[in-house]
This record gives structure tokens, C-alpha cells and sequence, in this order.
């Protein structure tokens, strides 16, 4: 399946996109994440601490271990600081 | 209920008159204005990213939340984003209602969920450099009392 892949903030930076459709048969948001870490260095220093990242699907906030399918958006960031 | 999601600054005095006017019936309101801390002039700019469309729908539904659990007449939020300097107005909220007691609580209700819970990520230009604003325990521990 394909889905588009957002990053934000430090993610974006570290990643040096803000944006890809990615194409995966990953079942789970952790299993997309090892896909990505596999690629290239850049991903790997982008999702090194999981705790201080969160993840969006379909612009709701959710886990790593939440399934994707159906899913068409996901989107990885740091923990939010609105307000 | 009115939401707003902009780069461009706002009219804080316009905005209260004009929310205040629409809540004649309401009796109580109350308004939060945020600011840039210019931390004693050492900070050059303000960058906040978003995550446009999850903004819009994550503070309609904290409002829609507020709206639920306090008597409220309405409720008003509106969030810039962009480049801001130090002493400029961030954002602002606002909630009417017959009695002051909800229309405090909810209008911490609302600041406390959009410094965690709505996907804004600060960035602050100074002196050394640009630094991402680490999102603190305590702005997560204080959903809790919720």
C-alpha cells in the first residue's frame, strides 16, 4: 500500500523532508518505523528515541503499535507546545 | 463557537468586544491572551510550525469537549503560527457562560489540552541559534487534573 509519510519539526530537520509517499506492507506504525531506520542514517537519528516522538494517523494522535491499515496519512513529530 | 488558525496577528481588543457582544446572554467571560517571552531581549524570533488540517481538527475537538462538560455559551480560539517576535500575541481563547466559575475552568481547560495536545512545535531564535522548546512534564502532568 502507499501512504503519506509527514514529518514536523526536528523530524522534518533530521529527516530533511517534510513530506513522502512511502510505499509498505508494514502491519504496525513500529514496523513502518524499522522500514524507514533500514533506508539511511538520517531515519535512524530521526526515530533513535521513540519516547520522544508521537505519531498521528489520519491526523488523530495514536501508538506504535497501532495497525495501518486503511490508514492513509501518518505523521511522526516531537511531543507538541502549542499554547 | 469560533476557531482560528493564522499566521496574521489579531485584535485582541476587537476580538474581546466583538466575542463579549455575541455573548449577551452569557453574563461571564473570560479571555487568556499568550505572548512571547522575548527572555529579556535575548530572543531574535519565534517560529511555530503546524500540522495544518490535524490544528483545526484537534482544537475543534477540545472545544467541542469544553463545550460538553461546561455551561458554556461559546468559546473562541484562535492560534497563529509563523515567524513572531518577542512581545507578540500568540494566541488567545476565550468562553462565555451564565456563571464565571465554568467559564474560567474552561478556558484553562482549553490552554491546558492546546499546549499538549494541538500540533504546534515552537521554535526560538536567539543569540546562539535556533532551539526546538522542549515540551515540559509539567504541561502533560496538567492534563491530568482534568
Amino acid at each position: 500500500m502507499s501512504v503519506e509519510v509527514l514529518y514536523f519539526a526536528w523530524v522534518r530537520e533530521r529527516i530533511g523532508l517534510p513530506r513522502e509517499k512511502v510505499q509498505t506492507d508494514a502491519a504496525t506504525v513500529a514496523d513502518l518505523i524499522a522500514e524507514l531506520v533500514a533506508r539511511e542514517d538520517r531515519y535512524a537519528l530521526a526515530f533513535a528515541d521513540l519516547a520522544s516522538l508521537r505519531v498521528a494517523l489520519d491526523q488523530e494522535l495514536s501508538s506504535f503499535d497501532a495497525p495501518l491499515a486503511g490508514v492513509r496519512e501518518v505523521a511522526f513529530f516531537p511531543p507538541m507546545t502549542g499554547g | 463557537m469560533r476557531l482560528s488558525v493564522q499566521s496574521a496577528p489579531f485584535d485582541l481588543g476587537a476580538e474581546s468586544v466583538a466575542f463579549a457582544k455575541g455573548a449577551a446572554g452569557a453574563g461571564a467571560v473570560v479571555t487568556f491572551t499568550g505572548i512571547v517571552r522575548d527572555n529579556g531581549g535575548a530572543l531574535a524570533a519565534m517560529e511555530i510550525e503546524h500540522y495544518p488540517g490535524m490544528t483545526e481538527r484537534a482544537i475543534g475537538a477540545i472545544m467541542d469537549q469544553a463545550m460538553a462538560r461546561w455551561s458554556l455559551a461559546d468559546a473562541l480560539v484562535i492560534h497563529r503560527h509563523g515567524r513572531l517576535a518577542g512581545g507578540e500575541m500568540i494566541m488567545m481563547v476565550a468562553t462565555a457562560s451564565p456563571h464565571r466559575a465554568d467559564a474560567f475552568a474552561a478556558a484553562e481547560f482549553l490552554m491546558d489540552y492546546l499546549k499538549s495536545r494541538a500540533p504546534f512545535w515552537k521554535k526560538e531564535l536567539g543569540p546562539d541559534g535556533a532551539t526546538w522548546v522542549a515540551a515540559k512534564d509539567e504541561d502533560e502532568a496538567a492534563l491530568l487534573r482534568w
